[in-house]
């Protein structure tokens, strides 16, 4: 299994969030999640990613078997978790190259290999940087400063593609993208996509997983998974909707 | 109130002004005699300023002069302390000249640089007969106003003169080393003149460093720079000094037309007590002025920056900025004045001061002063106090980097407003890998 979740709750500012999520994934494959705003989507992703300020409450979580809870952020990172934030941080000062190479490298020396060489490492930006379709003149501008929303967005990508996560959480990677954009972002996941990756993708709109093709459906709401299916359920929430999903899911009492 | 007679250095001090100074001096000039004599009169008005001084609030100097001090020291360092402040003051791979003063004194040269003609470097007091220095010495600085100023410009003993002909550009940076040590505790007073004559153009990088763990060194030394026209000069400060130091530095400098200066302030741990006087005289119109400042500060240290701009005549620019990083227990101030007099039409003044507190127990003093007596100017300052951004930390560490460099990340990142201004590649990078080296890990952070 390459990301087990049990009964997973969690809170922030003593406000209960998530209340009970299970989830399995295996290597290969493609989970998207789909839910309402404000149903917990990025908090789950927070909290697999190890953002501070969410205190988890109840439940598990194991990544390739070992406790994912109980590492710190970078580890899970270097462990070959990746998170594409749905809202990237602008750091004025940090390089985007040197961010990268950092990055990279600390990757590496977690795995007991040497730095990358300069060569190899330019020849690596250059290869990814193409598949995303990355501005080249961007790489070596501050982190994210002044980008674009589309431009922070294949940013993330870019950072995926050179690190080469195991484990990939897209959160809403394709809101505020033109189908441009879209079908360049899609088209690099789907090409970093094998059967020893998984990914994740959070995503309020079915016209990107025309492009990712899911092997599953899942619906958050309030905290929980209320369903889940293929990728027709995709579809159909598209259509319909969540409105039918709370009638028989009402929502619990917050805590406050 | 403070006594002053109750300071044994002030009683030092008279006497030693009595010995060597009160008679003329047959080394000396007249008229450096009796600029010495007005001085020492004022500094017996003044005395040493306690915090009820408003230059003087947040930084209480006289426990510092309560030790005892030696007035006088050795003209000349040992090879170990040359090597020493070699090593204390080495910025690698940077191609330079390099000079080096201890205690104030001008060392024989040991570089085998050869400076070109056109540079002279000679001890301020070989310098008393030079044309310049009797066009510029104690007419750049005003000694009736400062406590300390009047009190260097009294008993100076060492420093350094340095001329740049017009016309003349400097190909390398000129390295100068101000290393500091004792064996018994030392109060020093060198006094520095630079003059950068018209169209002349150089890079004078200063270091003070006080290698080693010897006794207590006080220094109240004076600087003053005279910038003819168009002459262009980068000037760059790096204290770096080891805790036996109290350095307090004034500089004043006089721009005149279509000159450019850039001064930039690094100070780094640890010297107990720094306190720089920054004062910038725009003394004709189509002046540039740009300064540049970054303190980082840990344990203990006291870290003063205080800067005058002094908009004197219409057309000017100035733009400052100043960075500061508390780490421990220690305390920055900046006091940052800006003065538009009312003849100064169209000028342009931008002031602007950021820290980084790091740690609960740290202090910051900020306190930018606007005075605008002209009407059509573009003016700005601002000033913020903050700690990092848990989310640009949980941003660098989601993608593997661990805490600790994550930290020195943004805190280098920090000062990139200031550093990205070096022009001198090697002390860019030199300057990033001491703020690095200085940014500790979250295990000291907490046991603070
Ligand atoms: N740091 C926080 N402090 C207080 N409340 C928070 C915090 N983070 C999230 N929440 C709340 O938790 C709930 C879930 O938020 P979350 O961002 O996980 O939703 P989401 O499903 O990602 O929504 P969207 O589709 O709008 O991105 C919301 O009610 C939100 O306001
Ligand atoms: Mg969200």
């Amino acid at each position: 299994m390459m990301l087990s979740i049990k009964n997973l709750h969690a809170e922030v500012e003593d406000k209960k969030i998530l209340k009970g999520i299970n989830l399995d994934i295996k290597p290969g494959e493609v989970h998207a999640i789909m839910g309402p705003n404000g149903s917990g989507k990025s908090t789950l992703s927070a909290v697999l990613a190890g953002r501070e300020n969410y205190t988890v409450t109840e439940g598990e979580v194991l990544f390739e078997d070992k406790d994912l809870l109980d590492m710190a952020p970078e580890i899970r990172a270097r462990e070959g978790l990746f998170l594409a934030f749905q809202y990237p941080v602008e750091i004025p000062g940090v390089s985007n190259i040197n961010f990268l190479r950092t990055a990279l490298n600390e990757i590496r020396e977690y795995k007991g290999l040497p730095p990358m060489e300069a060569k190899e490492f330019l020849r690596l930006t250059k290869e990814k940087q193409k598949l995303v379709e990355f501005d080249a003149k961007l790489i070596n501008r501050s982190l994210n400063e002044g980008f674009s929303g589309g431009e922070k967005k294949r940013n993330e990508i870019l950072q995926l593609a050179m690190l080469d996560p195991k484990l990939s959480i897209l959160d809403e990677t394709d809101s505020g993208l033109d189908i441009d954009a879209l079908r360049i972002v899609s088209g690099g996941v789907n090409k970093l996509r094998n059967e020893h990756n998984s990914f994740v993708i959070i995503t309020h709109y079915q016209r990107l997983l025309e492009y990712i093709v899911p092997d599953f459906v899942h619906v958050l709401y309030d905290g929980r998974i209320v369903k889940s299916g293929t990728k027709e359920l995709a579809l159909e929430l598209e259509e319909r909707g969540y409105d039918w999903l709370k009638e028989s899911y009402p929502a619990t009492e917050t805590v406050h | 109130m403070v006594n002053q007679h109750s300071i044994p250095l002030y009683q030092a001090l008279l006497q030693a002004y009595e010995e060597r100074f009160s008679g003329s001096r047959a080394s000396e000039p007249d008229a450096i005699h009796k600029l010495r004599q007005n001085a020492f009169h004022t500094f017996q008005e003044l005395g040493f300023p306690t915090t009820k001084v408003e230059d003087w609030k947040y930084t209480n100097v006289i426990p510092f002069l309560r030790e005892n001090y030696t007035l006088s020291t050795t003209p000349q360092a040992t090879a170990t302390e040359l090597e020493q402040a070699h090593q204390a003051a080495a910025i690698p791979g940077m191609d330079c000249y390099t000079l080096v003063l201890h205690n104030g004194q001008l060392q024989p040269a040991v570089d085998t640089n050869q400076l070109p003609a056109f540079l002279k470097v000679i001890s301020i007091e070989e310098a008393m007969q030079e044309p310049s220095f009797q066009k510029h010495f104690g007419k750049i600085v005003d000694a009736g106003k400062h406590h300390f100023a009047a009190l260097n410009t009294a008993m100076f003993t060492g420093g350094l003169f340095l001329e740049i002909d017009a016309n003349s550009h400097l190909d390398k940076p000129l390295h100068i080393i101000h290393t500091y040590s004792s064996a018994d505790n030392l109060f020093t007073q060198p006094r520095n003149l630079f003059v950068v004559n018209r169209s002349a153009s150089l890079s004078i990088i200063e270091s003070v460093v006080a290698p080693g763990n010897g006794a207590t060194v006080f220094v109240n030394g004076l600087t003053e720079v005279a910038v003819a026209e168009n002459a262009n000069v980068q000037h760059y400060t790096l204290q770096t000094a080891n805790e036996q130091l109290r350095n307090l530095h004034h500089t004043e400098v006089s721009q005149k037309r279509d000159s450019v200066y850039s001064g930039y302030t690094f100070s780094l741990p640890s010297a107990q007590l720094l306190r720089n006087n920054l004062h910038i005289n725009l003394d004709d119109e189509h002046t540039e002025t740009h300064l540049y400042g970054l303190y980082l500060a840990n344990s203990k240290q006291l870290v003063d920056n205080h800067t005058f701009m002094n908009h004197r005549f219409a057309n000017c620019e100035s733009n400052e900025v100043y960075k500061g990083v508390l780490l421990d227990n220690a305390v920055g101030v900046f006091n940052g004045k800006v003065y538009v007099h009312q003849d100064a039409q169209k000028t342009n003044a931008f002031q602007q001061n950021n820290n980084l507190l790091l740690s609960p127990k740290a202090v910051i003093n900020s306190k930018p002063q606007l005075e605008i007596f002209a009407d059509d100017v573009k003016c700005s300052h601002g000033t913020t106090i903050g700690q990092l951004s848990q989310e640009a930390m949980f941003y660098l560490q989601s993608r593997g980097i661990g805490e600790d460099a994550a930290r020195a990340m943004l805190v280098t990142a920090f000062a990139f407003d200031v550093t990205e201004n070096i022009r001198i590649p090697a002390l860019e990078e030199h300057i990033n890998k001491l703020i690095t080296q200085h940014i500790p890990a979250k295990q000291e952070l907490v046991n603070v």
